[in-house]
């Protein structure tokens, strides 16, 4: 007797549905995808100010105070250190600049041993004074980048002066 | 005169790339996917900065607060039109630390992305707030300047 062999079938899978799913899956994505520029911060520890009997033990640091002025609508009109020098220019960046160099010959200079080697920095800024203005001179005593790219920290302890009574 | 019809089949492309590829750029798009943007207030344009460094690891706690140039506060997409009203808000996140085992309010970070704009004073308003609650560790939040 002869057995015939019957052909298998092929077996055929149905894509369509699966193809269309995956399609939407992309679009979904693609639509609710969003470039989220990269943050970071500047940490700033600010515990409420501690009586003096209680700073008594402690090392105070030696500070430096760094007024910044504003102008007309918020803008920086000036920048003064510890009360002897002030920078005025037309551009923001020079004194920021100046700023920068000014802290860094500060801290290069001899630092008073009974704050314990460290500097801190006291900012006193006009309550109008935009916020960038703010953390470029946050970044200016913080540190500066060198041209191979590496950063030169300075100051890492900043305090504010309380400015925030609204001026009538 | 004789014709011979040949044999008529079904011409199938070769899907196997095409979906080697989609599942490829899902596969992208879900691992880019960010869904803890709901803390961040998308409105608020931050300072540029080069120096300063994205946090390392996540906090225990963290509490953002988005500040505008008008003084409202945003807090996980509710708004606070002044800084005085945050007080049940801080102390209601203080308590909450608590329970997940922060219980010093002075190891709660307070992230605070404030537009470009706002005046300084608003800013230092909205960290005095924060200190009475006994908060101190504070992160300024900037936008690395070369993005």
């Amino acid at each position: 007797m002869k057995i015939e062999l019957a052909e298998p079938d092929e077996i055929k899978l149905q894509m369509t549905a699966m193809i269309d799913i995956v399609f939407q899956l992309l679009i979904f994505f693609i639509m609710t995808f969003k470039v989220v520029a990269m943050e970071g911060d500047f940490s700033v520890r600010m515990p409420l100010a501690s009586s003096s009997a209680d700073r008594l033990d402690e090392a105070l640091p030696e500070q430096i105070m760094v007024r910044l002025q504003a102008g007309e609508n918020g803008n920086l009109s000036n920048i003064t250190v510890d009360g002897l020098e002030t920078f005025i220019d037309t551009d923001v960046n020079a004194m920021y600049r100046a700023l920068n160099e000014y802290v860094e010959r500060k801290l290069a200079g001899e630092v008073n041993p009974e704050s314990g080697g460290e500097v801190e920095v006291e900012f006193d800024i006009d309550f109008s004074l935009k916020y960038k203005y703010t953390v470029k001179g946050i970044e200016a005593v913080s540190g500066r980048i060198l041209p191979d790219g590496s950063v030169k920290k300075l100051v890492q302890k900043i305090k504010f002066k309380d400015n925030t009574k609204r001026p009538l | 005169m004789k014709y011979r019809r040949s044999n008529s089949r079904i011409l199938e492309g070769d899907l196997t790339p095409m979906i080697d590829m989609t599942f490829q750029l899902i596969a992208f798009f879900m691992l880019l996917i960010n869904f803890s943007e709901v803390d961040r207030a998308e409105e608020i344009m931050l300072p540029a900065s080069n120096l300063a460094v994205p946090p390392a690891e996540r906090p225990d706690y963290q509490i953002i607060l988005n500040l505008e140039p008008n003084g409202t506060v945003k807090f996980f997409g509710q708004a606070y039109d002044q800084i005085a009203r945050l007080t049940p808000l801080l102390r209601s996140e203080v308590n909450n630390a608590a329970r997940e085992g922060v219980r010093n309010p002075g190891e709660i970070a307070v992230i605070i992305r404030s537009h470009e704009d706002t005046p300084t004073g608003l800013v230092q308003t909205l960290i005095m707030k924060c200190q009475e609650e006994k908060l101190e560790n504070f992160n300024l939040r900037v936008k690395d300047r070369e993005f």
